[in-house]
């Protein structure tokens, strides 16, 4: 089924494209059939920066499983790092 | 017998007079054929639709495929182009019924046409061509699982389509619809509440379902194509077709 839900937010940082690196604004996450990955649902994240256009996407197709994964890694990694470190006000 | 055909990509004009990107492919024998508007689905305007729309062409019709997101991505990949029309809430119902009207056109132009056109549509396209066959004057209409003919969006998805059951009176073209048993969107409850309608109004229809199948189990690039429903399928949509676009 298409979910069509989108959860979109704002993000500060970079991502890598086909062209090379560019700076990312916005982030759409959402359940429905993935382009390329060999699942009928997968967690689609796309990385974008609507200001450039496009192309400027940074795309994830991901089981459930490895959505879970990526967040406690994610948390994971933030814990051990000194609290703000890595804070876009620093 | 001559089996030549030319695929390529043109430019029409669609809703609101814009100069969108459309894929042709046409029989190049003298004609006259039959036309078929072909609405891609929600993951865009991408290689596998190009390959039905030849598949039409293989099979004696005119076919033209708009690229529905060509005005939120013009030249960018397919994919890309659909994330950019997804984050802008879908495409807008009455852009998608002028875009429809101007590839319906244009084909109607085409020197080896009969003047008769289909539409057809998968996925997000089978409920665009529901709408389509109810606001533009057409002969036939394929519907392949396509959601919220009946039903909503969830709230909160952004997205503004609205249910179409009630245009179901202003159908101007014999429906057919293929549908998976194990398919949500659209259920078989919302399926069986279409063909109350279609009854209640008098319409032509046909509607199959097909056990063992969900949604898009005509997409042969992705684990949901199942090639039993969808043969019996492309077999439903030739007769169709065959049946009401002939001259």
């Amino acid at each position: 089924m298409c979910t069509y839900i989108t959860e979109k937010i704002e993000v500060d940082g970079s991502g890598k494209g086909p062209t090379g690196w560019f700076s990312v604004t916005d982030a759409s996450v959402y359940v429905d059939h993935p382009q390329h990955a060999p699942h009928e649902h997968t967690v689609n994240i796309d990385f974008l920066n609507p200001g450039i256009g496009p192309s400027a996407r940074v795309a994830l197709e991901l089981t459930e499983e490895s959505a879970l994964a990526l967040i406690g890694a994610i948390q994971a990694a933030l814990a051990s790092a000194p609290p703000g470190l890595a804070s876009g006000r620093r | 017998m001559y089996d030549a055909m030319l695929a390529e990509t043109v430019t029409i004009t669609g809703a609101g007079g814009d100069e969108i990107e459309a894929y042709l492919a046409r029989p190049l024998g003298p004609g006259p054929y039959g036309s078929v508007v072909v609405i891609h689905h929600m993951p865009g305007y991408d290689e596998p639709t190009k390959e039905i729309t030849r598949r039409f062409a293989r099979q004696g019709y005119l076919a033209i495929c708009p690229n529905l997101h060509h005005r939120e991505a013009p030249g960018a990949s397919p994919d890309d182009a659909a994330a950019a029309s997804r984050a802008a809430g879908g495409v807008p119902d009455e852009r998608l019924v002028g875009d429809v009207a101007g590839a319906a056109a244009y084909l109607r132009g085409l020197s080896s046409a009969n003047g008769k056109v289909g539409v057809i549509g998968y996925c997000s396209g089978g409920r665009q061509a529901f709408l389509a066959a109810c606001s533009l004057p057409l002969d036939a209409a394929v519907d392949c699982y396509g959601a919220f003919v009946v039903g909503t969006p969830p709230e909160g998805s952004g997205l503004t389509m609205t249910p179409l059951i009630g245009m179901t009176d202003r159908l101007s073209a014999p429906l057919l619809g293929l549908f998976g048993a194990e398919d949500q969107s659209p259920s078989p409850e919302q399926t069986a509440e279409l063909e109350q309608a279609l009854r209640k109004f008098g319409k032509t229809y046909e509607f199959h379902t097909y056990p063992d199948a969900g949604h898009a189990f005509f997409a042969v690039n992705r684990p949901s194509y199942r090639p039993q429903a969808a043969n019996e399928g492309w077999q439903r949509v030739f007769d169709w077709f065959g049946r009401y676009l002939s001259a």
